[in-house]
């Protein structure tokens, strides 16, 4: 799972679909892994609009990451070294194994050879 | 042949040997690819867009996304499915996750969304608890948030018949979207496709 999909999940969970604290989730015991992509400046541009900075920050901090400056960047005014950046953490980086929980329910996902388990128990779901 | 959804839940039809037979079969890469073109010209996006593909299986679809230039969630509830979807080295992300169940992603986060030849599932009732009428619910409504406002979805699919399509356009429509159906080369028992084309938050004559 890339960087920057951690932007965007959420807790599966019904009952925390009204949560303020359902995203971001937490992230423990992370590997990760580096995956080369072709640099896209236009996606950076077009996903920065959408990217919950703080959000980002927490998720970063939780995999050990501090590479990230504390404000939002300006994306229509910034050198395209920063979009690049961007693109190394947000597209290039991934999360190989590892677990996310919710911080409103507690619910553990596991994410497995890249790929997060996001099936519940029917009482869940 | 039977249809697939009469047989099995489809994370237990798609074991490994069907989703291999099916992955690897080239008239079906062939059509989904075809239809995912399809699909995309209905999107009619910009370049660089944000997309999430619903029950992307062994993610076809999602290989005919990163040639157009899409960056991608993939989410299907097989995960033979999705194994096979490493081993073709797909550039998107893949999740393991039920349709039935929601789309897990915060509100406004996808520029778009396609779905090939997967929602029929959603009607199934293969267990005591599935109950398609709140599956159909419990996914459009999530669809919905998880879109962008004016976000549009493309879903081709195989309808069992009239009433099954009556049913989805009006769980779309109850879920907010705006929209209605497309059906390519109607005259043709074999090869005629049904796309569901919805836009979120955007009035149509659905
Ligand atoms: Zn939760």
């Amino acid at each position: 799972m890339k960087l920057l999909t951690t932007n965007f999940v959420q807790c599966a969970v019904k009952s925390c679909s009204s949560s303020s604290n359902c995203f971001p989730l937490h992230f423990t015991e992370c590997e990760l892994v580096h995956e080369d992509l072709e640099f896209d400046e236009d996606f950076i541009k077009n996903v920065m609009v959408k990217i919950d900075w703080p959000a980002l920050l927490s998720v970063t901090r939780d995999i050990g990451n501090n590479s990230l400056p504390e404000e939002k960047p300006n994306i229509e005014s910034c050198d395209e070294q920063v979009l690049r950046d961007l693109h190394l953490v947000l597209l290039e980086t991934q999360i190989k194994d590892g677990k996310m929980i919710c911080k409103n329910c507690d619910h553990l996902y596991h994410i497995k050879n890249t790929i997060p388990n996001f099936l519940l128990p029917p009482h869940l779901a | 042949m039977s249809r697939p959804e009469f047989i099995a839940p489809p994370e237990i039809y798609y074991n490994q040997e069907e989703s291999h037979k099916y992955t690897n079969n080239t008239r079906v890469q062939q059509i989904q690819a075809e239809m995912t073109l399809r699909a995309l010209e209905l999107l009619n996006l910009p370049s660089s867009q944000y997309v999430l593909d619903i029950g992307c299986g062994s993610c076809l679809s999602g290989q005919v996304l990163t040639e157009e230039g899409h960056q991608w969630v993939g989410m299907d509830i097989s995960a033979a499915m999705l194994g096979n979807a490493l081993d073709l080295d797909v550039e998107g992300d893949l999740f393991l996750a039920d349709m039935g169940a929601g789309v897990p992603f915060r509100p406004g986060s996808f520029d778009a969304a396609i779905s090939i030849s997967a929602i029929q599932w959603l009607c199934n009732a293969d267990s005591a608890e599935a109950n398609p009428k709140k599956r159909l619910k419990q996914f459009f409504e999530t669809l919905y948030a998880s879109l962008k406002r004016g976000g549009k979805a493309v879903c081709q699919f195989y309808p069992v018949g009239q009433d099954q399509i009556d049913l989805i356009l009006h769980s779309a429509k109850v879920a907010g979207f705006g929209g209605g159906m497309v059906i390519d080369r109607p005259e043709s028992k074999r090869h005629k496709k049904y796309y569901l084309v919805l836009t979120a938050g955007i009035d149509g004559d659905l």
